[in-house]
């Protein structure tokens, strides 16, 4: 993989915020359309579950394709899933309800597709701040029964786009076949591991 | 909310539209002499301040209705004809602009049935001819909790439902959309029960701030908007502004309405705009108002979207809660 990939794969993840903020500033004759914030609201989310969804992939295509380090990109996946769920969030807060916190406050306790959204935004956090090589080497074991976490983030995620949709849920279908599969993959592969190393173990300890 | 001060309890639609439009049924279908000898009755009985608002094709000829107008700045053009909600042709705010280009508003016939006189097809020409244009400057609200302000060009809906002379067996009036998944591509899929039905109760259909609408700025309604014709309720929630009407029809009992059958417990008939009974699922205390800053979009809904002094007494004694 030449040295130039990860920077050029990190700018292309920057892409939708740019285009966001191109429009926000009407450069480049775009424009944020009629429901500015909304798209917004809509942009950032969606991104927030595409790179969510892109994580999750990187286990199962490094075991399908051997050849490809798909982890080194695993982390800079996940940060930008955090980053447009920051950035969902601060629009909500900002701009869809003008930063007035007793308010977001009251629509977080109030309304269950909020509650989960936010839910799934401060589980995120942990999984942030334990991303860096050091924090990652000295939780060793437990890092990895943290970063678990990213499965139930995700489920929340997705069930948060699918409640607020009004009618049309299609797109929300679409992510939650997406995630099923994803950790359907993972399922499969625990049955498959689990099975014969737990028969090995038991032959091993009626072999002792 | 700065809105002109109004009058209109004092209005009733015979005010407005002299006795002689509502026509019977041979009149209706007389066309010709007949509906030109009326119209110049109607155009001479007309305010002084008849003016033509826009000019080029589609421009329609019209009064300014200055007591029912507010006077906040409309929506752009823009953002009127290409933000809608408009499943007939997909989802998306953006889809009906581009989808609904295509579809055909002549010729056009609207099917009037049920419990009235005067029923059967009629050309859409014969359904609009007595009926002077009127600009009505007019809140509009979206269930999803964002507004607009929009300047429509239309008018009473009950001077309309007058000519079929309704029988006292009339309690309600149902309204549909064209059904034509040729020329209505979201009508292949079933995201909603098609056609589109709507509905009002019959006090409701005849109050002077209901209108038919055939234009906005000026022009003829463009097709995402709801061409040739569509309903504005303005103290409802939008969803209740069925398009392209092609059937009217007096009922005696509560007509059923697409959004109610798609999720009662999220939609109901009255649909009318309270900020204290919310949407199971989001607030309905306040909106997003659409065309202005990135910033200070949110305001305050209004009970009944700001026309409470017109309409609340059409609600006396109803609870609101239950009957949302």
């Amino acid at each position: 993989m030449p040295r130039i990939a990860k920077p050029l794969v990190f700018a292309a993840c920057l892409l939708p915020a740019l285009h966001l903020a191109a429009g926000a500033f009407q450069l480049g004759g775009l424009s944020l359309g009629t429901d500015p914030v909304k798209l917004m609201l809509h942009t950032c989310g969606r991104w927030t579950l595409n790179f969510l969804l892109i994580t999750l992939c990187m286990t199962p295509l490094r075991n399908i394709t051997h050849g490809v380090d798909w982890l080194r990109y695993r982390r800079m996946f996940g940060l930008f899933a955090f980053f447009y769920a920051l950035l969902h969030f601060s629009v909500f807060l900002l701009l869809d309800q003008a930063g007035k916190l007793h308010a977001v406050g009251h629509e977080i306790v109030k309304r269950p597709y909020i509650t989960l959204g936010m839910l799934a935004l401060l589980l995120l956090v942990p999984l942030a701040l334990t991303s860096t090589a050091k924090a990652q080497r000295r939780l060793g074991r437990r890092w990895t029964r943290l970063h678990q976490l990213i499965y139930p983030v995700a489920l929340l995620g997705v069930w948060h786009f699918w409640w607020q949709v009004k009618k049309d849920i299609r797109e929300p279908i679409l992510y939650a076949c997406g995630l099923a599969l994803l950790l359907g993959y993972r399922l499969w592969k625990r049955h498959q591991s689990t099975a014969p190393v737990s028969v090995a173990r038991f032959a091993r300890t009626d072999g002792a | 909310m700065r809105r002109a001060r109004n009058p209109s309890r004092t209005i009733v639609p015979s005010d407005i539209t002299p006795q002689a439009r509502y026509m019977s049924r041979r009149s209706l279908l007389a066309g010709g002499l007949g509906l030109a000898a009326l119209q110049a009755i109607g155009r001479f009985s007309r305010p002084a301040m008849a003016e033509t608002g826009a000019e080029g094709p589609g421009a329609l000829t019209f009064t300014r209705n200055a007591a029912f107008s507010l006077t906040e700045t409309p929506n752009s053009y823009r953002d009127i004809t290409t933000y809608n909600n408009y499943y007939e042709f997909g989802t998306d705010k953006a889809d009906p602009a581009e989808n609904a280009q295509g579809l055909r508003t002549k010729p056009w016939n609207v099917t009037v049935g049920g419990e009235a006189e005067v029923t059967g097809s009629f050309t859409i020409e014969d359904i609009l001819k007595p009926h002077p244009l009127e600009e009505r400057v007019y809140r509009l609200r979206c269930v999803e909790a964002w507004s607009m302000v929009v300047p429509w060009i239309g008018f009473p809906l009950g001077d309309l439902l007058k000519r079929f002379k309704p029988t006292s067996k009339a309690k309600f009036v149902e309204f549909k959309t064209l059904y034509d998944p040729k020329q209505m591509p979201g009508q292949r899929s079933s995201v909603l029960e098609w056609p589109y039905v709507e509905g009002l109760r019959m006090d409701e259909a005849m109050h002077p701030l209901a209108i038919m609408a055939v234009g906005l700025y000026g022009k003829v309604l463009p097709n995402q908007d709801g061409a040739p014709m569509r309903l504005i309720v303005p103290w409802k929630y939008g969803f209740k502004g069925i398009k392209a009407i092609v059937g009217i029809k007096f009922t005696e009992r509560m007509p059923r309405t697409t959004w109610a059958l798609a999720a009662p417990n999220e939609y109901g008939f009255y649909a009318n705009v309270n900020p204290a009974v919310d949407h199971p699922r989001w607030s309905q205390a306040s909106e997003r108002h659409l065309g202005g800053s990135l910033f200070n979009s949110r305001r305050p809904t209004l009970p009944f979207n700001g026309y409470g002094a017109e309409v609340a007494e059409l609600y006396s004694g109803m609870d609101l809660r239950r009957y949302f």
